[in-house]
């Protein structure tokens, strides 16, 4: 396998548009975790026209709620959630310049043509590798929304986040291509 | 009559609430090498081994395989002349808040599906309640996460279907279900019974470990044709291609009425996790 690349937040339109969908990429600096109830509430927020509780420009969206941290780690594990539930809500944060997002599963079309229009890619995280993955989990912070318990928005400090290139800026869908080439 | 003491069963299900979510079964974890070694795709392979990695982590920390420790799924068979000290349900509820609450689980259960909130222990469990000769209680723990649980159905179908209108369901079932359920999965397979009990016979399949078939040699046939079909799907780990799609698939079966052939898929995912103890 090629050598992963490796990127730090916050990302620029320049950063986004090299990663190509089966990359496998190293994630360095903040990234930001919200599942669908904590979108919901960015959502109305934003219709209110009210700031958001962090700047979103070129930022990374974690979809994952964590389980509780044992005495002596910064988080517990911490994989990711079907990304699909926050479908409804992605197309308004991309037009704010959200540049990826990370999680499990497919996305839908409008989310699809969000990304290309917008310039932004979705990360593939291994789900149920939740662990692993939060060893390059570094520092917490929750930043909002302390009542939805694992569904708060925390700022995570991640290190060398490992995910694969899943959607790209150039329309190319890795479930859609993957699949055929290895369908028999 | 045995007499078993309430905080026996507080305890053991405590244990295998944890010993379930922290430990991931070597029949899993032998069968991810297997896939590991025959996958073709660079990605594919790359997922399969975060996941081997990711359960040696889990089993030395004592941290939870996944985040989503699940819906606490317990399986009682209660020998007849045994007997508990109090409400043996309660015990085992207990038993779930225990696990979750000191075994730093994620508590996931939503007191009243519409208008409800966090339990904030995980409880209720569901209980599945049998009786056996004997006087001895097993208890089987099956932490059932949500995203895969998601990718499951029952299917009133018409007997004249027959065991091929199964096998579309099915495979039909997996490829709708594409990356969501976390590929590689574990497919259980209920046929017959009734509409509540065909469900319960998916689920209750999912406890078998992998490579363990069905007695029958023609249902034992069929498990191993759909998982061949289903690798055959080229939907791969995390649905990104490639070819392990499922680690095996368990039938499960039961008399119908002349009328009807209920079938039901329940979905697992990798985390395919039960434990079990006898009391
Ligand atoms: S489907 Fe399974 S592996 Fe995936 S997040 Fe849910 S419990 Fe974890």
């Amino acid at each position: 396998m090629a050598e992963p690349i490796k990127i730090k937040t916050p990302l620029s339109d320049e950063d986004v548009q090299s990663l190509k969908i089966g990359d496998s990429v190293l994630i360095t600096g903040k990234i930001y975790t919200a599942r669908d109830a904590a979108h919901k509430r960015l959502i109305d927020l934003i219709e209110k026209g009210e700031s958001l509780p962090f700047d979103i420009k070129g930022q990374i969206i974690y979809y994952v709620g964590p389980a509780p941290a044992k005495p002596g780690y910064v988080i517990g594990p911490a994989g990711p959630t079907t990304s699909g539930r926050c479908d409804p809500y992605t197309p308004v944060l991309l037009s704010l310049g959200l540049k990826g997002m990370i999680g499990k599963g497919t996305r839908s079309k409008e989310v699809r043509g969000a990304m290309e229009k917008h310039k932004a890619v979705y990360f593939a995280a291994t789900g149920g590798a939740a662990a692993l993955i939060a060893k390059n989990i570094k520092a917490v912070k929750i930043i909002a929304y302390e009542d939805l318990g694992p569904e708060a928005i925390r700022e995570l400090e991640v290190e060398d986040f490992p995910v694969i290139v899943a959607n790209d800026t150039h329309g190319g869908d890795l479930y859609e291509e993957g699949t055929k080439k290895y369908r028999k | 009559m045995r007499e078993v003491d309430y905080n026996t069963i507080v305890d053991a299900v405590a244990r295998l609430c944890m010993d379930a979510n922290y430990y991931l079964g070597d029949d899993v974890v032998n069968v991810l090498k297997q896939a590991l070694a025959k996958e073709e795709s660079e990605t594919g392979k790359d997922i399969l081994g975060q996941l081997l990695k990711n359960a040696e982590i889990a089993k030395t920390e004592k941290i939870p395989i996944c985040q989503d420790c699940g819906f606490a799924v317990v399986f009682l068979e209660m020998g007849e002349d045994a007997h508990v000290k109090g409400n043996i349900i309660k015990a085992i509820n207990d038993g779930v808040k225990k696990g979750y609450t000191e075994g730093f689980l994620r508590k996931s259960i939503v007191s009243d599906p519409v208008k409800g909130k966090n339990t904030g222990d995980n409880t209720p469990a569901i209980v599945h309640t049998s009786i056996v000769p004997g006087d001895k209680i097993k208890i089987t723990v099956a932490p059932k996460g949500g995203g895969s649980e998601n990718m499951s159905e029952v299917k009133m179908m018409k007997p004249a279907d027959g065991i091929e209108g199964v096998k579309n369901f099915v495979i039909d079932r997996v490829t709708r279900s594409s990356s969501n359920p976390c590929p590689p999965t574990v497919i259980g397979v209920g046929i017959g019974g009734t509409f509540e009990y065909v469900a319960f016979l998916a689920k209750k399949a999912l406890l078998r470990d992998i490579g363990q078939r069905n007695p029958d040699p023609f249902y034992a046939d069929v498990e191993r044709e759909l998982l061949e079909k289903i690798n055959n799907l080229g939907i791969g780990p995390m649905g990104l291609g490639g070819r392990t799609t499922a680690l095996d698939v368990f039938i499960e079966v039961h008399p119908r009425h002349i009328a009807s052939f209920p079938v039901a898929v329940n979905t697992n995912c990798h985390a395919a996790r039960h434990k079990s103890v006898t009391l």
